[in-house]
């Protein structure tokens, strides 16, 4: 058996050879971002323990965002509308709370106005058949502007405390509620990814559909099921937003598509399908916090930080197309 | 007698009127690799899109282990253990290949969660049983082409397949792999498994299947044991005497006494070697040669999509740099590709447009197409082509196939090339717009063009050439003026390369 197996790796699978050093590109560029920080702004207090929870602080709505993005991109599709459905349920979850229906009813309101878009956006994409770029830059503009118009462009201040800590500015201990939330959903995503065979069909969906098609994978459920849990998450994304600034507002989550998908891809996920990786997202994500956390502190403005993380986002997929050309 | 695993009896089959399989009847033993045989549009592919539910019989039985049993979809076929095997396109290249043969059939944990570890190991079973050299664990997509295959195969025995269809199995496959999927083969029909093998290639026939069946023009021919035919009698079959009055030859003559007009000298590129070839003004030089033998590589090489390691390329004596389509079209070259609906046409655009596409230069009035001149330019071509279509502004998809390989011609022809590369001129058309296609290559070598056309259409390529020119192995095997070929046996033989 010994010697069958050598014989094997010799003679059918010549392309295994030596360490695919592009799958782990972002831990290593992780630590490089981190100890570049913590050299050139070890004065400005970088690496107190302080800035560091600080990043996982700013970077949760982020990281939940782009756990449920890494589904979708890994069945070959994207969510462009991420940022504007944080936006619209931080305050519909706003307006529920000053309502007088309580944290549930603000917790009903935002996850729910997320899963309504995330249905509109799977539906479209699925039984109307138009691509899921067009599908969610539509919605990223519609949502968009219904949240500029509930209430006209007015922030909805939330003064339930209980509301505010666990929906953000909580502490136990030392630890963020921010953490604790981003640290679940990482744990749940990663299971599903790897160990369900939900997961699987996802990966198999975004490999190659016809081929997932033929062997029984229903794949058009497969793809409303991602954009239900975008559209979730992002609406979660819309709360922790709320409850961090302690109030609903439509500027929430601007942007934040270019940051999600970047994190993605960075991460290691193909944004032509079929390999995804939620470890690799989440690490994507923290070094896009602390990216922009670092500029922050260097004193740069949020124009400079998109620009960087434009370029970041193009140099990520020229990474991932060398690798698919091979 | 043993009775047969697998047998159709009278199918009929037409579409839009027209019969494309007669009466036909096909029959399998068990633990058999059963040849399917006969010429491009003899009906094989429809027959075996009737097995497997892609289309459905006007009459006919399906009989499966002594029961009719009914097939209207790809689901049916595998429930009654019938597996096609695809070329690379039923696989999730970036999944493992247990993960691949087990997906929506894992095992799963007491917690509900995926045992890749069972799939693991029922598939390295699977795979040693086969005798397979590859892991359960590596990613598809790092295999060879031929372990896909294998992967494939695995994948159906997994599913309870009896009956394997390959449809040209070997024609993406190196001499090594194809000689490890033939032992393959071998152990599949020794545990009793039935294989249908297509497949144009005799040598590779007569080396794995035990019978031959051969169709031709929708209709059943004959059945044979490998070891009681011969060569000869199974061309003779697959050829049948059938002769087309469209498709004879007429000698004409063309200039030998000047320059070639085209020329190419030792050209190699990654699936061509060695490639020496000349074509005097007027000359219509056909290519034959099996899928895979570099014929459609070698056209691409000259046109300048793929690149090419080296050797030279001369047009009018000029040595010319071609590293891509535009210095190839600025050259004088134009090559028809074999799937116009995907290369050569726009098809959601109008007859007119598709043909001033590659002349837009010519047709500029300042910043804007003169349309005058351009309706001018697309209704002459309509006409002078005898292109079947309303007015020149209908969609190019909305006609038949042989107008829009029309379209093809004039879009190229309004470039006035020098040298003219056409890949399977005729593949899908109708008998008579083959004979007006024919017709208008004739044409194109009379004002002195040089022509190149590649096709596996014998009695095309005979009708043709003026010479013919043999590939093998991305090599030239034989060169022939069409007065040295006596017959398309000769020819076929020729190309099997005995």
């Amino acid at each position: 058996m010994q010697s069958k197996v050598s014989s094997i790796q010799k003679t059918a699978v010549p392309a295994l050879k030596g360490f695919e050093w592009r799958n782990y590109i972002v831990y290593f560029a992780f630590v490089g971002v981190l100890i570049y920080f913590s050299i050139s702004l070890s004065d400005e207090g970088f690496l107190t323990s302080g800035n560091l929870l600080n990043i996982v602080r700013q970077t949760a709505t982020i990281s939940l965002m782009a756990l449920a993005m890494t589904f979708v991109i890994s069945t070959g599709e994207i969510d462009l509308s991420v940022g504007s459905i944080a936006a619209l349920s931080s305050l519909v979850g706003a307006l529920a709370i000053q309502a007088g229906y309580g944290i549930i009813g603000g917790l009903i309101g935002g996850v729910g106005t997320g899963l309504a878009v995330g249905l509109i956006n799977g539906l479209l994409v699925t039984k109307v058949a138009i691509p899921s770029f067009l599908v969610t830059l539509g919605t990223m503009g519609a949502v968009k502007g219904a949240a500029m118009w509930v209430t006209d462009t007015a922030p909805v201040p939330i003064v339930d405390a209980n509301f505010n800590f666990i929906f953000g500015s909580g502490d136990i201990g030392p630890i963020p509620v921010l953490l604790i939330w981003t640290l679940v959903f990482t744990v749940i995503a990663h299971i599903l990814l790897r160990k369900t065979s939900f997961g699987r069909q996802v990966l198999a969906t975004g490999g190659n559909e016809n081929a997932a098609r033929f062997s029984g994978v229903k794949t058009m459920k497969i793809k409303l099921i991602v954009f239900l849990a975008t559209g979730l998450m992002a609406g979660l994304a819309g709360l922790l937003y709320a409850g961090r600034m302690n109030a609903g507002r439509f500027s929430f989550g601007e942007g934040d598509e270019l940051s999600v998908i970047a994190a993605v891809i960075l991460g290691g996920t193909s944004l032509f399908g079929g390999v995804g990786t939620i470890i690799g997202t989440i690490v994507g994500s923290l070094m896009i916090g602390t990216i922009n956390n670092g500029l922050i502190i260097m004193g740069l403005d949020v124009s400079q930080q998109m620009i960087i993380k434009g370029i970041i986002i193009i140099l990520a997929v020229a990474f991932g197309k060398k690798a698919l050309k091979r | 007698m043993e009775q047969p695993i697998l047998e159709m009896r009278g199918i009929n089959k037409a579409f839009n009127g027209i019969t494309v399989l007669n009466d036909v009847h096909f029959s399998v033993k068990k633990g058999e690799v059963h040849a399917l045989m006969g010429g491009n549009g003899a009906g094989k592919s429809t027959l075996m899109k009737i097995l497997t539910g892609v289309y459905s019989a006007d009459s006919g039985e399906i009989i499966i282990e002594g029961k009719s049993v009914s097939i209207k979809s790809y689901d049916d076929a595998q429930k009654n253990n019938i597996s096609m095997i695809f070329q690379e396109f039923s696989l999730i290249p970036t999944l493992t290949v247990a993960q691949n043969i087990y997906l929506t059939r894992e095992k799963k944990t007491s917690l509900g969660m995926l045992d890749d570890k069972d799939c693991e190991k029922k598939t390295e079973k699977l795979l040693e049983e086969l005798g397979v050299d590859i892991r359960s664990n590596n990613v598809v997509q790092n295999l060879g082409v031929g372990y896909w295959q294998m992967t494939e195969i695995a994948k159906a025995l997994s599913q309870e397949a009896k009956i394997l269809i390959m449809d040209e199995p070997t024609s993406s496959l190196t001499k090594n792999e194809t000689e490890v999927l033939f032992s393959f083969i071998n152990k599949l029909k020794a545990k009793g498994y039935s294989i249908i093998y297509i497949s144009h290639r005799m040598d590779e026939i007569f080396e794995i299947c035990d019978r031959i069946t051969i169709m031709r023009d929708g209709r059943y021919i004959t059945t044979e044991k490998c070891s009681e035919t011969d060569l000869d009698t199974v061309i003779s079959h697959i050829v049948g005497m059938q002769f087309d009055q469209a498709f004879e030859w007429k000698e004409r003559s063309y200039a030998t006494d000047v320059p070639p007009i085209f020329e190419v000298r030792n050209l190699n590129a990654e699936h061509v070697q060695d490639i020496n070839l000349k074509i005097q003004p007027g000359e219509i030089v056909g290519i034959a040669g099996l899928m895979g033998s570099g014929r459609t590589e070698l056209l691409r090489n000259l046109f300048g999509i793929d690149p090419i390691d080296g050797g030279d390329i001369y047009i009018n004596g000029q040595k010319q740099s071609i590293k891509n389509p535009k210095n190839a079209i600025e050259a004088g070259l134009a090559l028809i590709p074999e799937d116009r609906r995907m290369q050569g046409l726009v098809l959601e655009h109008s007859v007119k447009d598709n043909m001033i596409l590659p002349i837009l230069s010519k047709v500029k009035k300042g910043a804007f197409i003169d349309s005058k001149k351009s309706n001018e330019i697309s209704n002459e071509f309509v006409r002078k082509l005898n292109i079947k279509t309303d007015n020149i502004f209908k969609k190019a998809g909305l006609l038949s196939g042989g107008n829009q390989q029309k379209i093809v011609l004039a879009k190229w022809l309004a470039n006035d090339p020098i040298v003219l590369m056409l890949d399977e001129p005729t593949i899908g058309v109708d008998i008579g717009a083959k004979t007006e296609i024919v017709e208008i290559i004739r044409a194109m070598a009379e004002n002195g063009k040089a022509i190149l056309v590649v096709s596996s259409e014998l009695p095309e390529l005979l009708a043709l050439s003026d010479r013919v020119i043999v590939m093998h192995d991305g090599k030239i095997k034989k060169e022939m003026t069409r007065r040295e070929i006596k017959s398309e046996e000769e020819l076929q033989y020729a190309i099997q390369g005995f």
